[in-house]
C-alpha cells in the first residue's frame, strides 16, 4: 500500500500546489535557519582530536602586570606564554610524555618555477608537535630531536603546498626557498584540519586553515622570523639588548605551549612542576602576581577561549524557536489542506478504508512534504553557510554541506513534518464520513 | 440479507436531541430491489448510512448477512463495508484527479487483491457500464450519466452483495436517468440486492418494493397497478 499512498500523495500535492509549496517553504525556511546555525555550532563545539583530547594540555602562566585585577580563572589569564618560559619548559626535565613549544610566523616562498613569490603562514615548533597531535604524513616523516638541537634547516610542508610546488609528487629531499634561505623538506603532510584549530585559538584563528609549512623552532628564531598573531606585552622591552634579543627576553606573550599527560596523576605532577618553576622565577623578581598556573585539556581550552560564544548558543536556540514557529504554521496549513479533501476521505471510508488506512495514507503525504521541505531546507542551509563564509573571516571549515548534513536536514524536516502532521492527520482520519458524502 | 429491529438513531447536541430514526424495523431479502422514499428530513439518509455501516445505530439490532453488525469496531465495519456493500451517490463522488480505472480501483485497494485481480475486475466493470475504452480518462472528460456509470462500476468492482444508492439519478436528465436505472435493474437481475433512496415516484415504481420513511419510521407502500411495474413481492416485511 505504501507505493499507492505515495502515488496518492504526489497527486494530492499536485492538486493543491500553492498550499503544498507554502508548506515546503515553511519547513524549508525553518530547517534551513536551524541547520545553518546548528552546523556552525556543531563544528565549533566539536572535539578536534577526540581520541586524546583529554591528554593534551595547554599551559598558562601568570606573568602579567601586578597592578591588574586578580586572576580568578584560566579565562582571566593570557592564553600564551613568553618565549623564555617556553624555552625553559621545553628544555627542562618536565614530567610530561611530550611537550611542544610553538609560535606562528610566516615567510615569502620563492618557487623554482615561473610562479611569482607568495606569502605563506608558518608554524615554528618542535618535532614532538607531529606525534603529539597525531598529524598524518603523506610522504616522509617529522624532523627528529637532533634536528631541533642542531637548529637544522628542514621543513615539513602541507599537501596543498606540495601540490602547488611539486604537482603532488613526493618532494622529500627537495628544497624550498623561504625569503632568502633554503630549507630541505623531510616530510609532506596528508590533509589535516582539526576544527577548531585547538593548538592556536586566539586572534580569531580557531577556524583558520592549518599552516602549510612547519619549521624547527630554533631555526625560525635564528632567522628572526617574527611572530604573527597576537603578541601582548605589559612591560617595556629592554632597550639595552638588540631589538630581537630584547623581544625574546621580554615579558611579551606570543608562544603557545602544550604538554601531553596521560593520567590525572601526571597532570597533577606537571602542574606542581610548573608551580615550582614559577616560584623559582619569583625568587629572581619575575611573576609578581600571586601564583596562578593553569593547565587545560582540549575541551577545557576551547571553553577557556570561548571558541563557542554565547552568541552562537543564543542563535541556535532562536533558530530552533523559528523552526517551531514554522512547524506550527505547517500544522495550520496541513489542517486546511486535509480538511479540504474531507470529501475524498469520506468516500474512501465508504469504500472500505479504515481510520488506520486514512491515517497512513495522509501520513505518507506528510512525509513526502517533509522530504521536500528537507531538500529545500538543505538548499537554504547551504546558502546560509555561504553567507556565513562571506561575512566572517576564518569560517571556511564550517561552511560545507556534507552528506551527513543533507541526511540530517531531510530527517529533521521529515520528523518535523510528521510531528506537525500528526494532529491534522488524526483529525482527518476521525471525520465522520456519513455527513460528508452527501455534500461532496 | 438485511434485518433491522428496533433501530433508533438520536443525534444529541448541547441544546437539542434529534430522533432521526425511531424503532425502525425493516427486513430486506436477498435479491430485492427496494426503493426508499420519504420527504426531506424523514430519516432516509440516516437509514442509508446505518445500512451501509457508515454510522452505528443508537439502539436496536442490525444484522447484515446473518451477522450482528450493530456494535462492531471501526476496522470490522470497514472490512464489511468493503466486502459486502457498494455505494452509489447522487453526486457520483468520483475523485477528480484519478483516472476512471483508478477510481474504480479504490475499493479494491482496501480489499488486498493482487494487481492482476484488480486490473481484471476494473476492466470487467468498466466494460459492463460501457466505458471500457476510456479507462484512462479523467472524470471531468465525461458527461454526468457516464460519471454515474463509472460510480456504479466502482460500487460493483468488489462484487458486493448489497448495493446502496442515494438518489442515483438525482443529478441526471431523464434520458441519462433511464440508462442508469436500466443498468441498476440489470445488476439486480443478476442477483445483487439494491436499496435505493429516491424522490422520484416513477423511479420508485420500477423497484420491486417501496418503503416509505416518515418521521424516522418505515412502512411498506403498495405500488399503484396503473404504473405497470413489477408487483410487490410477497416476501420482506417492513413495519412500524
Amino acid at each position: 500500500m505504501f507505493n499507492y499512498y505515495l502515488r496518492l500523495a504526489m497527486a494530492s500535492i499536485r492538486r493543491t500546489p500553492v498550499l503544498s509549496v507554502l508548506m515546503v517553504l515553511a519547513l524549508g525556511l525553518g530547517i534551513g535557519a536551524f541547520m545553518t546555525t546548528f552546523t556552525v555550532y556543531y563544528l565549533m563545539s566539536g572535539d578536534p582530536i577526540p581520541h586524546k583530547s583529554h591528554m593534551l594540555y595547554a599551559v598558562q602562566l601568570d606573568n602579567w602586570d601586578p597592578n591588574d585585577p586578580p586572576t580568578e580563572s584560566a579565562k582571566d589569564l593570557q592564553p600564551q606564554i613568553t618565549y623564555r618560559d617556553g624555552q625553559y619548559l621545553m628544555n627542562s626535565a618536565a614530567p610530561a610524555i611530550r611537550q611542544a613549544h610553538i609560535y606562528a610566523t610566516g615567510a615569502i616562498v620563492v618557487p623554482d618555477t615561473d610562479e611569482p613569490p607568495f606569502d605563506e603562514s608558518i608554524r615554528a615548533t618542535y618535532h614532538t608537535f607531529f606525534e603529539m597531535f597525531d598529524v598524518p604524513f603523506l610522504y616522509g616523516q617529522p624532523w627528529d630531536r637532533r634536528d631541533d638541537e642542531d637548529h637544522a634547516a628542514v621543513a615539513v610542508i602541507g599537501r596543498e603546498l606540495n601540490d602547488r610546488l611539486f604537482d603532488g609528487a613526493n618532494s622529500v629531499g627537495q628544497s624550498i626557498r623561504l625569503d632568502d634561505k633554503f630549507v630541505q623538506i623531510v616530510g609532506v603532510l596528508d590533509d589535516w584540519q582539526p576544527t577548531p584549530r585547538f593548538y592556536h585559538v586566539d586572534a580569531g584563528g580557531q577556524f583558520a586553515d592549518t599552516e602549510q609549512i612547519y619549521l624547527p623552532f630554533n631555526w625560525a628564531i635564528d632567522q628572526k622570523l617574527l611572530p604573527r598573531g597576537n603578541t601582548n606585552c605589559w612591560k617595556p622591552i629592554d632597550e639595552s639588548l638588540p631589538l630581537f634579543e630584547g623581544f625574546l627576553q621580554s615579558e611579551c606573550v606570543w608562544n603557545q605551549f602544550w604538554a601531553e599527560l596521560e593520567t590525572p596523576q601526571q597532570a597533577a605532577a606537571y602542574k606542581d612542576f610548573l608551580d615550582n618553576y614559577v616560584r623559582d622565577q619569583k625568587a629572581i623578581g619575575r611573576f609578581e602576581r600571586p601564583l596562578n598556573t593553569f593547565i587545560s585539556n582540549v575541551p577545557e581550552w576551547l571553553e577557556v577561549n570561548e571558541v563557542v560564544t554565547d552568541d552562537n548558543r543564543v542563535l541556535v536556540r532562536l533558530s530552533f524557536l523559528f523552526l517551531l514557529v514554522c512547524v506550527l504554521n505547517t500544522v495550520g496549513l496541513l489542517l486546511a489542506k486535509f480538511l479540504g479533501k474531507s470529501g475524498e476521505v469520506a468516500l474512501r471510508r465508504a469504500m472500505g478504508a479504515s481510520r488506520g488506512a486514512i491515517f497512513s495514507q495522509n501520513l505518507v503525504e506528510v512525509g513526502v512534504i517533509g522530504v521536500l521541505g528537507g531538500l529545500a531546507g538543505a538548499g537554504l542551509a547551504w546558502l546560509g553557510l555561504q553567507a556565513v563564509e562571506n561575512l566572517y573571516r576564518g569560517y571556511q571549515h564550517l561552511v560545507h554541506l556534507d552528506p551527513m548534513m543533507l541526511t540530517t536536514a531531510i530527517g529533521l524536516a521529515t520528523l518535523s513534518a510528521i510531528l506537525a502532521g500528526l494532529y491534522p492527520v488524526w483529525r482527518v482520519s476521525r471525520l465522520a464520513p456519513a455527513g460528508l458524502l452527501k455534500t461532496q | 440479507m438485511l434485518k433491522m429491529n428496533n433501530i433508533s438513531k438520536i443525534y444529541r447536541t448541547e441544546l437539542v436531541e434529534t430522533h432521526a430514526l425511531r424503532e425502525l424495523d425493516l427486513h430486506v431479502e436477498e435479491g430485492e430491489f427496494i426503493a426508499v422514499t420519504g420527504p426531506s428530513g424523514s430519516g432516509k439518509t440516516t437509514f442509508l448510512n446505518i445500512a451501509g455501516l457508515l454510522e452505528a445505530p443508537s439502539s436496536g439490532i442490525y444484522e447484515l448477512d446473518g451477522e450482528d453488525v450493530s456494535q462492531l469496531t471501526d476496522r470490522q465495519r470497514s472490512r464489511i463495508r468493503n466486502e459486502k456493500v457498494g455505494f452509489i451517490f447522487q453526486s457520483f463522488n468520483l475523485i477528480p484527479d484519478l483516472s476512471l480505472a483508478d477510481n474504480v480501483d479504490v475499493p479494491l485497494r482496501y480489499r488486498g487483491w493482487s494487481r492482476v485481480e484488480r486490473r481484471k475486475a476494473v476492466g470487467d466493470m468498466l466494460d459492463l457500464v460501457g466505458l471500457g475504452s476510456r479507462q484512462n480518462y479523467l472524470p471531468s472528460q465525461l458527461s454526468g450519466g457516464q460519471q454515474q456509470r463509472v460510480a456504479i462500476a466502482r460500487a460493483l468492482a468488489g462484487k458486493p452483495r448489497f448495493l446502496l444508492a442515494d438518489e442515483p439519478t438525482g443529478n441526471l436528465d431523464s434520458e441519462m436517468a433511464g440508462i442508469v436505472m436500466n443498468l441498476l435493474e440489470s445488476i439486480n437481475a443478476d442477483g445483487t440486492t439494491i436499496v435505493m433512496v429516491t424522490h422520484d415516484p416513477d423511479l420508485a415504481h420500477r423497484a420491486s418494493r417501496n418503503i416509505h420513511i416518515l418521521d424516522g419510521r418505515a412502512s411498506d407502500v403498495v405500488i399503484p397497478v396503473s404504473t405497470n411495474v413489477t408487483a410487490l413481492p410477497e416476501r420482506g416485511v417492513a413495519c412500524v
